[in-house]
């Protein structure tokens, strides 16, 4: 007869290991049979940061380059950030021992450490991005951006896409230069993990501007789906009256994608680029479903704003694509419900992880909830993304 | 029920924590102040590993006798917070601060002669 277990161990904060760290994620993906299907994780990310010293190298102009090597480290930075306190003083401790991880060796270390986790929550593949570039629409150089965004997708490609099929991205695009845009599309599309393009949302061009529209043009051409990553900004005038980062995180992370998402409908792109396919990245959910209902008020009043629309405001947002974390889980379930049934989430809806960032979700926030049927689970979790990114819908994950 | 081993209390010094495989449970065993606090492991939020992250007193907002805002300092009531999102818990009760109504399992310490077990 078995003994029952009866270990003890002291608990150790400042040792790091994401498989010890993600023990119980791991629990939950044996429990729940996550090896029997496919999960995608549609935003994850890593901290490009850590080797810049590879990244710049990729960087063509050798002023720039130089710049940015010699800049590494100084009292001012060549490259802009944000303020913030994501890791809740010290409480999401991960953030503050990751640094401590030693990958396994043999690969590259972000290939390693990917993996792991990946394999702990029980996901497939993942579309990562990075971290502190989330904020570079924001530099005051637009070259810059160009620059960075050009050596990073290099680098990715090179370095991380190409040598592991599990990781895939939806590359960055250089917004705020619309020609650099264009050519990063033709230059990247055809690589191999590209499986679409990602513009981070904290910025001040609007969508629908002419000068984007060959770009849309190619994507549609091309198959490939256009992102929205939102970020906040602390330095936005409005968000500049929030004091706490709570207050920034919560109102930032919805507030770009909402005026990009209002003016890429009422300017008609869906009705212009009707096979271009678009996803909405890091909001949540329920902005969605408060804007829908917001512009298809306004819309009935005032239809000469927005002639091009053959149908209501929502009936386009329904056929976006939306990442699902942060997802908002109300005391109320049946308001949840109504969100998903709003945005069509049996065929719209992609899960995230966010990992490995404070505020990720594990498949479970979707797997767990009462009022999907196993089909719906499934397809959010993973088959919803596979179509839209053309991957394989065979499980090949390691769960410990 | 049974009791499972925890720790020498010659070994568990103030301060310290255990995490005890019992069974199917995960439980964390907290020694603070001179009292014994034994919780589920399993974080009400996502399952994350709730007793295993940092120790942290309440933050308080100062507001005087005016009500106007004079800072934030610290309270006397000592959190525990999962690593994973921080959720923050009591200490003494497993009551989550974002929302009292939800509580972790609590298990009953006790102690044998030198040895201390958990109730689970």
């Amino acid at each position: 007869m078995d003994m029952p277990r009866n270990d003890v161990r002291p608990v150790e904060l400042d040792i790091f290991a994401t498989p010890k760290h993600l023990e119980h994620a791991a629990e939950q993906a044996r429990k729940r049979n996550y090896q029997d299907f496919l999960i995608v994780d549609v935003d994850s990310h890593h901290y490009e940061n850590e080797h810049y010293s590879e990244v710049f190298e990729y960087v063509e102009s050798p002023v720039i380059r130089n710049e940015l090597k010699e800049g590494a480290g100084r009292r001012t930075s060549v490259l802009n950030s944000q303020v913030g306190y994501q890791n809740t003083g010290g409480r999401i401790h991960r953030q503050k021992f990751r640094g401590k991880e030693k990958a396994k060796p043999g690969r590259h270390a972000d290939i390693m450490l990917t993996l792991d986790w990946m394999d702990a929550m029980g996901v497939d593949y993942t579309c990562l991005f990075p971290t502190p570039m989330l904020f570079l629409g924001l530099h005051p150089q637009v070259e810059m951006e160009v620059a960075m965004c050009r050596a990073y997708n290099a680098w990715l490609c090179e370095r991380i896409l190409a040598p592991e099929p599990r990781i895939v991205s939806m590359l960055y695009l250089p917004f705020n230069d619309p020609e650099a845009a264009y050519r990063t599309v033709k230059d990247f599309g055809d690589k191999k993990g590209v499986v679409g393009f990602m513009v981070t949302s904290p910025r001040y061009k609007p969508v629908h501007d002419n000068a984007y529209v060959k770009t849309y043009a190619l994507l549609e051409e091309m198959g490939k789906p256009i992102s929205f990553h939102a970020a906040y900004s602390w330095e936005d005038r409005a968000l500049q009256m929030t004091n706490r980062f709570i207050s920034v995180h919560a109102l930032g992370f919805m507030w770009f994608n909402m005026i990009h998402m209002t003016n890429w409908v009422i300017n008609g792109l869906p009705v212009r680029f009707p096979k271009l396919k678009t996803m909405w990245i890091e909001s949540g959910l329920t902005w969605a479903a408060g804007l829908m209902q917001r512009l298809d008020h306004s819309y009935m009043m005032r239809t000469s704003d927005a002639p091009l629309l053959k149908e209501k405001p929502s009936h386009y947002m329904q056929q976006m694509y939306y990442s699902t974390q942060p997802m908002e889980i109300p005391d109320d379930r049946s308001v949840m419900e109504a969100t998903f049934k709003m945005i069509n989430a049996k065929t719209q809806l992609v899960w995230s992880s966010d990992y490995q960032h404070w505020d990720f979700d594990l498949p479970s926030t979707i797997y767990d909830l009462p009022f999907l049927d196993e089909t719906a689970k499934r397809n959010i979790l993973g088959a919803n993304a596979a179509r839209l990114f053309g991957l394989d819908l065979k499980p090949v994950k390691k769960i410990p | 029920m049974a009791e499972w081993f925890v720790a020498k209390s010659s070994e568990f010094k103030d301060g310290d924590r255990r995490i005890v495989t019992a069974g199917p449970r995960e439980i964390g065993v907290f020694h603070k102040d001179g009292n014994y606090y034994a919780y589920s492991n399993i974080c009400l939020h996502q399952g994350g590993p709730a007793c295993e992250g940092m120790m942290i007193n309440n933050v308080v907002d100062v507001i005087d006798k005016d009500r106007l805002y004079q800072g934030q300092t610290y309270g006397d009531e000592m959190h525990f917070v999962c690593p994973w999102h921080g959720y923050e818990y009591d200490l003494k009760t497993g009551e989550c601060i974002g929302d009292r109504k939800q509580k972790l399992r609590k298990f009953e310490v006790v102690r044998r002669g030198d040895d201390i077990y958990v109730v689970a």
